[in-house]
């Protein structure tokens, strides 16, 4: 099956029972194939009148006790912003699938890009962190869906998947597996009774127990800055209080939220560092350069934001140079870049968009670092 | 300020929160109490009521009752309750915003709702205007009225709130004053016990910035145009209701129909294919 069709099924296998969406190029199979799929299984699917209704119908389904999801691309992603934002302040579980295309604006809409990786990071105003995971592979999209959902269980936050128009249309074995029930996370509820529950009470772990609505909880929830009960509080303390716990949440639980993979990097001089589609042709350059006697490795983020800063700096006291090929004119090499600082020289190979790189082009790009 | 005594429909509020932040003379606070009658009225159980809002004064109508309550972005509260709704069908979801909220930046989800007749319960106060961000004309402004961004009077054909959504396929549509508390909060129980989308504009004063623009400065000012102008018509033809500004104001029941909501038309077909493909 292709991509596409492998996150829905992985949405399935995680107990996803709710998608909202709006048809849109690349990622529409997503949306048919949960239209097939979640009656079968006892779920909702709907097709909204746009984007910001399908994000907005995730939110509440959310807060209905389902686990729920969308998925779009660019433009789409673009008028999800302003609700990502919401899931983010309300700390809504949910998943949101960007399979990106080449922008900006409607750009081309059936070639890949990688030209969203910032705005997953930054699109929705005001401070705040995301968790983004990026695959690679249609296996790869099933099992992060499932890893994305919970996340988004445990830390109560929207979790983005960025996959994108190769890896979503590309069609490949995909072992679709059960999930036991241990292995799926689901989010903390309430301990105390209803008159004594504090919506956004946080435990040690500053993530607050969830209630959901019907169960007598009479909870308050909104967008507005606000204290422990839900009430609006308009000051500049609650709002520190609030966005650094917001922050703080996915900021002091990085450990166990990043994950990637590395290739030949123990020896390595030069690290081609690369996700998603981009990824899987680095490893190709990678391997390339090693057969020419070039000490080349590969470092993959699998989760992109937070940004595995940590492995990158340790890498940049090893290394002379961090190759970045991303299909965008620059997104993700500035955090390399960022990371690397003064210790090692990092070099973007960019592409606009609409075919992915050659690996001969990375290959070049190896060979000029090492030299 | 307002000294807040023990009032009977206290047990309902976030007495806590009281004072409300809406001026005085606004008609918010009276269609609130409306609703909780109407919820009283209807008998139903507190527990399963979730209530969504909006931005706006309207919006912040979620932050004062005592239930399951959302206070989303502007313009976005009904696609939220239909994630709600959808998620559990056993809630009943009730969306209170204001016109520009529903009707402006909302629009499109409005129609759409009406359209999908999901069983949702729109309580939509319209007091002409942006009445949070200091009286902006709105998609209910009428033509000639005057506010801070049509300081020469309104050139703009206003929506007819009723006739959209009842064109758009809502199954209960009335229209009301905050003058009309009975007919308002009988209203709003019938809505409530109605399967499918029910929709009813209630009419309210702001006499801060719409009515000091508009030569209805003071509450009673507007209570007194509601009081004049209204004319009771129920079953009136929604087209008919158009609101100008200062002529007659049609208020009354528009729309009671059957038309079978998205859930029963949803389990129809999902029943009848699904188990078709299982024979």
């Amino acid at each position: 099956m292709n991509g596409d069709e492998a996150c829905a099924e992985g949405a399935i296998s995680a107990g996803c029972c709710f998608f909202a969406g709006y048809p849109i190029t690349p990622a529409t199979e997503i949306a048919e194939r949960m239209s097939k799929r979640l009656p079968q299984v006892e779920g909702i699917f709907i097709q909204m009148e746009d984007e910001i209704a399908s994000m907005n119908a995730v939110l509440g389904a959310s807060w209905a006790g389902v686990k729920a999801m969308t998925a779009t691309s660019g433009p789409g992603f673009s008028l999800m912003m302003e609700n990502l934002g919401l899931g983010v302040m309300l700390e809504t579980p949910c998943v949101l699938v960007d399979v990106q295309r080449a922008g900006p604006s409607t750009g081309l809409p059936t070639l890949v890009g990688q030209g969203d990786m910032m705005q997953a990071r930054w699109g929705s105003h005001g401070s705040y962190e995301i968790i983004a995971l990026v695959p690679s592979s249609p296996q790869e999209i099933f099992d992060l869906t499932i890893t994305a959902f919970n996340l988004s269980e445990k830390y109560r936050v929207p979790v983005l998947i960025m996959s994108d128009e190769a890896v979503g249309h590309m069609s490949e074995k995909v072992v679709v597996r059960q999930v036991a029930p241990d292995d799926l996370v689901a989010r903390k509820r309430p301990r105390v009774a209803p008159e004594k529950y504090q919506p956004y009470k946080p435990d040690k772990d500053l993530v607050p127990p969830m209630a959901i609505a019907g169960e007598g909880y009479h909870f308050h929830v909104t967008g507005l800055t606000h204290d422990e009960r839900g009430y609006p509080e308009m000051t500049a303390e609650a709002q520190d209080r609030l966005v650094r716990r917001l922050s703080d949440k996915i900021r002091l639980n990085k450990r166990d939220i990043i994950k990637y993979e590395e290739v030949s990097t123990e020896d390595a001089q030069v690290i081609v560092c690369a996700y998603g589609i981009t990824a899987r042709i680095a490893r190709r350059a990678v391997q390339q350069a090693r057969d020419e006697g070039i000490r080349a490795g590969l470092l993959r983020p699998i989760t992109i934001w937070p940004f595995p800063e940590e492995r990158v700096r340790a890498l940049a006291k090893q290394v002379k140079a961090f190759i970045v090929p991303e299909i965008n004119y620059g997104q993700i090499v500035f955090e390399v870049e960022r990371c690397a600082g003064s210790k090692a020289k990092t070099i973007l190979v960019p592409n606009m968009g609409g075919a992915v790189h050659l690996p001969q082009t990375i290959l070049e790009a190896i060979r000029e670092a090492a030299k | 300020m307002v000294t807040v005594t023990n009032k009977p429909i206290d047990s309902y509020l976030r007495v806590d929160r009281m004072p409300h932040i809406w001026c005085a003379g606004c008609g918010i606070g009276l269609a609130t109490s409306c609703f909780i009658r109407g919820i009283e009225r209807a008998g139903l159980d507190l527990d399963k009521i979730a209530l969504v809002s909006g931005i706006g004064c309207t919006g912040r109508v979620a932050g004062y009752v005592k239930l399951d309550s959302f206070h989303t972005t502007h313009g976005r509260a009904l696609p939220f309750a239909t994630g709600l709704k959808l998620g559990n069908p056993e809630l009943k979801v009730v969306v209170f915003s204001g016109d520009g909220d529903l009707a402006a930046i909302g629009g499109n989800h409005l129609i759409h709702s009406a359209r999908r007749n999901i069983d949702i319960t729109v309580i939509c106060i319209n007091n002409f205007n942006y009445g949070m961000t200091g009286g902006q004309m709105g998609p209910t402004t009428p033509l000639e009225a005057r506010s801070t961004t049509s300081p020469y009077g309104n050139f703009e054909h206003p929506f007819n709130l009723p006739y959209l959504v009842a064109a758009s396929g809502a199954t209960y549509v009335a229209r009301w004053t905050v003058l009309h508390l009975r007919q308002l909060e009988r209203s709003i129980a019938e809505a409530l016990a109605k399967p499918g989308f029910s929709f009813i504009e209630v009419l309210s004063p702001c006499p801060t910035v719409y009515g000091r623009m508009n030569k209805r400065a003071r509450g009673l000012d507007e209570m007194h145009y509601y009081q004049e102008k209204s004319v009771i018509r129920n079953g009136a033809d929604p087209k008919d209701t158009d609101i100008s500004l200062d002529g007659p104001i049609v208020v009354g029941k528009f729309v009671d129909i059957k038309r079978p909501t998205l859930w029963d038309y949803r389990r129809q077909v999902l029943d009848r294919t699904l188990q078709k493909k299982k024979a």
